[in-house]
C-alpha cells in the first residue's frame, strides 16, 4: 500500500539522525529527493550536507531513521559504498573519482568491470561501450580525447563530465555532486552545468552542492537549505528568484549570526 | 586541454621501448669490445641461466610498486624458502621430498607475505618499515635455524624437480629462463587485463579513488604482499636448486638491482602504472653487466659506475617521455614512509572533504 507513492522517489529520507559521540550532525532531517529532480543543497560549512551525502552513499550509517532509494528500503547493516552503488546512488567527488593515472576506459568501468572467464577484463568491450558514453551521454568531441586518453590530460570540468557519464551508464537513480566546480574556471563550470542538464534529460535525480547560488539557482529544480544538522527550509524554483534567494541566505546567515552574539 | 606532446612521447607507444632500446645499445657495445666473448652463445646461456632469479623478483616487485607500496623484505624470503627447500630435500626420507620442499618453501613465502601484507593493510604500518623490519625477522629466524650453516643439495641434480625448474632444455636452453618468461607472461595478464591488476594501479595511483569505486583495498594490499611472497619463494628455490647449495645469506644481493630493473623498465616509483614488459628487460640489462663489463677486459671495478650509468639514462628517458615526474617521486618516498590515510572506518578524515 505504501509502495505507490513511496515510487515516485528517487530517494526517501525519514527521520535521519545522526551523533559523532555527544555531537549532533543530523537532527530529524526528513526530505524526499524526486525521480527526475534536481536538487540544489545549500548551507554554511558544517550544516551537516556532508554527513547527510555519507549517509545516502553508505560511508557510513545514521544512529537513527530510514532511507528509502527507488522505492527500496535500505538496510543500514549491510549499505556500504558499493551497496549504494547497486541501489543507484551514485556520488562525483571532486577530486577522488578518477583515477588519474589511469586510462578513460579503466575509469568508467573499474570496480564494475565486464569480465570474461577468471575475472579477466574484456577489454574490448570495455573500450567499445566507453567510447559510445563519451560520445552519446556526455558529448565529448572532436576533442583529440579518446578512450585511451589517461585522466591526467582532461581538464577538471570534463573530468567530472566523465565521471557523470560513468553515473548515467550505470543506471544510477540519484547522482550526488559535491561541490563539483570548486577551483574550475568559469568555461569549466559552464562545461559542469551542461553535464547536469543532461542528467535532467535523462530523466533522473541529482542533489548538487556548492556555494555557488547562481550556479544552483541555473540548474535546481528545488532548493534544500540546511542549517545546524537541520533542513530549514525547502523551496521550488518557482517561488523565489536568484535575488530573492540569495537576500534568503543572507538574512539567514545574518539571524543566525545575531543569535549566536546575543 | 590538448595532450601533453614530448618529442619523445613515441616511445610510450610501444610498452618498455625505451629500455629494449638500451639493452639493445648494451649488447652492441658489449659485441663491438668483447666479440670473442659475445658472438658465442654460451654468455647468452650463462645470462639465461643467472637472471631468472632476480627476474622472478622484479616482476613481483613491479606490482607492489605499481600499487605504491615497498617490498624491502624479498631478500630474507630468498633465504627463509631457499632453506625450507634444501631443509625438506635432504632430511625428509622420501622420493617426493623435493617436491614437498618445493611447496614448504612456497608456503614460508606466502606465509612472510602475508605477515608484510597484514602490517600494511591492517596495522597501517608503511611499507617500507614494515618489510625492512620483516627482512631483518626472516634473515635472523633463518640463520637461527640454519644454525648458519650453508646447506649441501648436490643430490638434487638427480631429482626430476631439478630437470624441472632448473634444467637444460634440448641441452642447452636454461629451464629457469622459461619459467622466468611463463610467469612474465602471465603477471603481464594479471597487471594488465586482469581485475586485481586494475585494482592494484587504482589503489597505487590514489587509494581514495579505489575505495570509492567499490575496489576492497584491505584485501587487494594483503593479496598483493602475499603474492610477492610466494614469487620471492619461488625465485629462492629456483637460486637453491641451481647452484646445489643452501646459504644463510644468499638474496642479500638482489635487493639493490632488482629494484634498479623495476624502476628501469618504466614503473613508476610514485605508483599507478607499472611495466612487465619493462622489468623483463630491465632485468636483463642489469643481469648482463657484471659479466659483460668484464668480458670486455677491463677492471670489474667499473660494474657499478656503469650500472649507475645506464641506471641514470634509462629513468631520465623514462621521465622526458612524461611517465615518471620527478616532484612525484618525493612524495611517494614520503607515503612509504609515513602513513598517508589515518584511518576512520576505512574512509579519508573528514576534514578533508570538500562541502558542508
Amino acid at each position: 500500500m505504501a509502495d505507490a507513492p513511496v515510487e515516485q522517489y528517487a530517494a526517501q529520507l525519514v527521520n535521519i539522525e545522526k551523533y559523532f559521540g555527544l555531537v549532533c550532525a543530523l537532527k530529524k532531517v526528513t526530505l524526499e529527493i524526486g525521480r527526475n529532480e534536481i536538487v540544489g543543497l545549500i548551507g554554511d560549512n558544517g550544516a551537516g550536507k556532508s554527513t547527510l551525502v555519507k549517509i545516502l552513499t553508505g560511508v557510513f550509517p545514521p544512529t537513527s531513521g530510514e532511507l528509502y532509494v527507488a522505492g527500496r528500503q535500505v538496510d543500514f547493516r549491510r549499505y556500504n559504498v558499493k551497496q549504494a552503488r547497486a541501489y543507484g546512488v551514485e556520488t562525483v567527488y571532486q577530486d577522488r573519482s578518477l583515477g588519474e593515472k589511469q586510462v578513460l576506459w579503466r575509469n568508467f568501468f573499474v570496480g564494475r568491470q565486464i569480465t570474461r572467464r577468471f575475472g579477466f577484463i574484456d577489454v574490448k568491450k570495455e573500450k567499445q561501450i566507453a567510447s559510445e558514453i563519451m560520445l552519446n551521454t556526455i558529448g565529448f568531441r572532436g576533442k583529440g580525447i579518446t578512450v585511451d586518453s589517461r585522466v591526467s590530460v582532461l581538464s577538471g570540468g570534463e573530468r567530472q563530465g566523465v565521471s557523470i557519464g560513468r553515473a548515467m551508464h550505470f543506471k544510477a537513480e540519484l547522482i550526488i555532486l559535491d561541490e563539483p566546480t570548486t577551483a574550475l574556471s568559469l568555461k569549466e563550470v559552464r562545461k559542469v552545468l551542461d553535464f547536469v542538464h543532461r542528467i535532467k534529460e535523462g530523466g533522473k535525480a541529482c542533489i548538487y552542492i556548492s556555494h555557488d547560488i547562481q550556479d544552483v539557482y541555473e540548474i535546481s529544480d528545488r532548493f534544500i537549505i540546511m542549517d545546524r544538522a537541520k533542513i530549514v527550509a525547502s523551496i521550488a524554483k518557482e517561488e523565489i528568484s536568484l535575488k530573492g534567494l540569495g537576500e534568503f541566505l543572507l538574512e539567514y546567515a545574518h539571524g543566525f549570526k545575531d543569535k549566536a552574539e546575543s | 586541454m590538448k595532450p601533453r606532446h614530448s618529442p619523445l612521447a613515441f616511445l610510450r607507444r610501444v610498452e618498455g621501448l625505451p629500455v629494449i632500446g638500451v639493452l639493445v645499445l648494451l649488447y652492441g657495445a658489449f659485441l663491438i669490445t668483447a666479440p670473442a666473448v659475445f658472438t658465442r652463445p654460451l654468455i647468452y646461456m650463462s645470462f639465461l641461466q643467472t637472471v631468472a632469479p632476480p627476474l622472478v623478483l622484479g616482476l613481483g616487485l613491479t606490482l607492489v610498486i605499481t600499487a605504491g607500496e615497498i617490498d624491502l623484505s624479498f631478500p630474507a624470503v630468498v633465504a627463509l624458502s631457499g632453506f625450507a627447500f634444501a631443509w625438506a630435500f635432504k632430511n625428509l626420507n622420501t622420493p617426493l621430498a623435493p617436491w614437498i620442499g618445493i611447496v614448504l618453501a612456497l608456503a614460508a613465502g606466502a606465509l612472510a607475505g602475508y605477515i608484510n601484507g597484514l602490517l600494511v593493510a591492517k596495522i597501517h604500518v608503511p611499507s617500507i618499515m614494515a618489510t625492512l623490519a620483516t627482512q631483518f625477522f626472516w634473515y635472523g629466524i633463518t640463520i637461527l635455524i640454519a644454525n648458519g650453516l650453508q646447506v649441501n643439495i648436490k643430490e638434487i641434480e638427480d631429482t626430476a624437480v631439478h630437470t624441472i625448474l632448473t634444467g637444460r632444455i634440448f641441452g642447452v636452453i636454461p629451464a629457469q629462463a622459461v619459467w622466468g618468461l611463463a610467469l612474465a607472461i602471465l603477471l603481464w595478464f594479471i597487471l594488465n587485463r586482469h581485475t586485481f591488476g586494475e585494482a592494484i594501479m587504482f589503489i597505487g595511483d590514489n587509494p581514495n579513488v579505489a575505495r570509492v569505486m567499490g575496489i576492497n583495498v584491505e584485501t587487494t594490499r594483503i593479496k598483493l604482499f602475499t603474492l610477492m611472497g610466494v614469487l620471492a619463494a619461488f625465485a629462492g628455490v629456483l637460486l637453491t636448486t641451481e647452484i646445489n647449495v643452501f646459504y644463510p645469506t644468499q638474496g642479500q644481493g638482489y635487493m639493490l638491482p632488482v629494484m634498479a630493473a623495476v624502476f628501469i623498465g618504466g614503473t613508476l616509483i610514485s605508483g599507478g602504472q607499472g611495466s612487465i614488459v619493462g622489468t623483463f628487460f630491465g632485468t636483463y640489462v642489469i643481469g648482463s653487466l657484471q659479466a659483460g663489463v668484464v668480458a670486455t677486459g677491463i677492471t670489474s671495478y667499473w660494474v657499478q659506475s656503469v650500472m649507475g650509468l645506464i641506471m641514470a639514462v634509462a629513468v631520465s628517458i623514462n621521465v622526458l617521455i612524461g611517465e615518471g615526474r620527478i616532484s612525484t617521486v618525493s612524495a611517494r618516498i614520503r607515503h612509504w614512509a609515513v602513513p598517508a590515510h589515518p584511518q576512520t572506518g576505512g574512509e579519508p578524515p573528514a576534514n578533508n572533504d570538500a562541502s558542508s
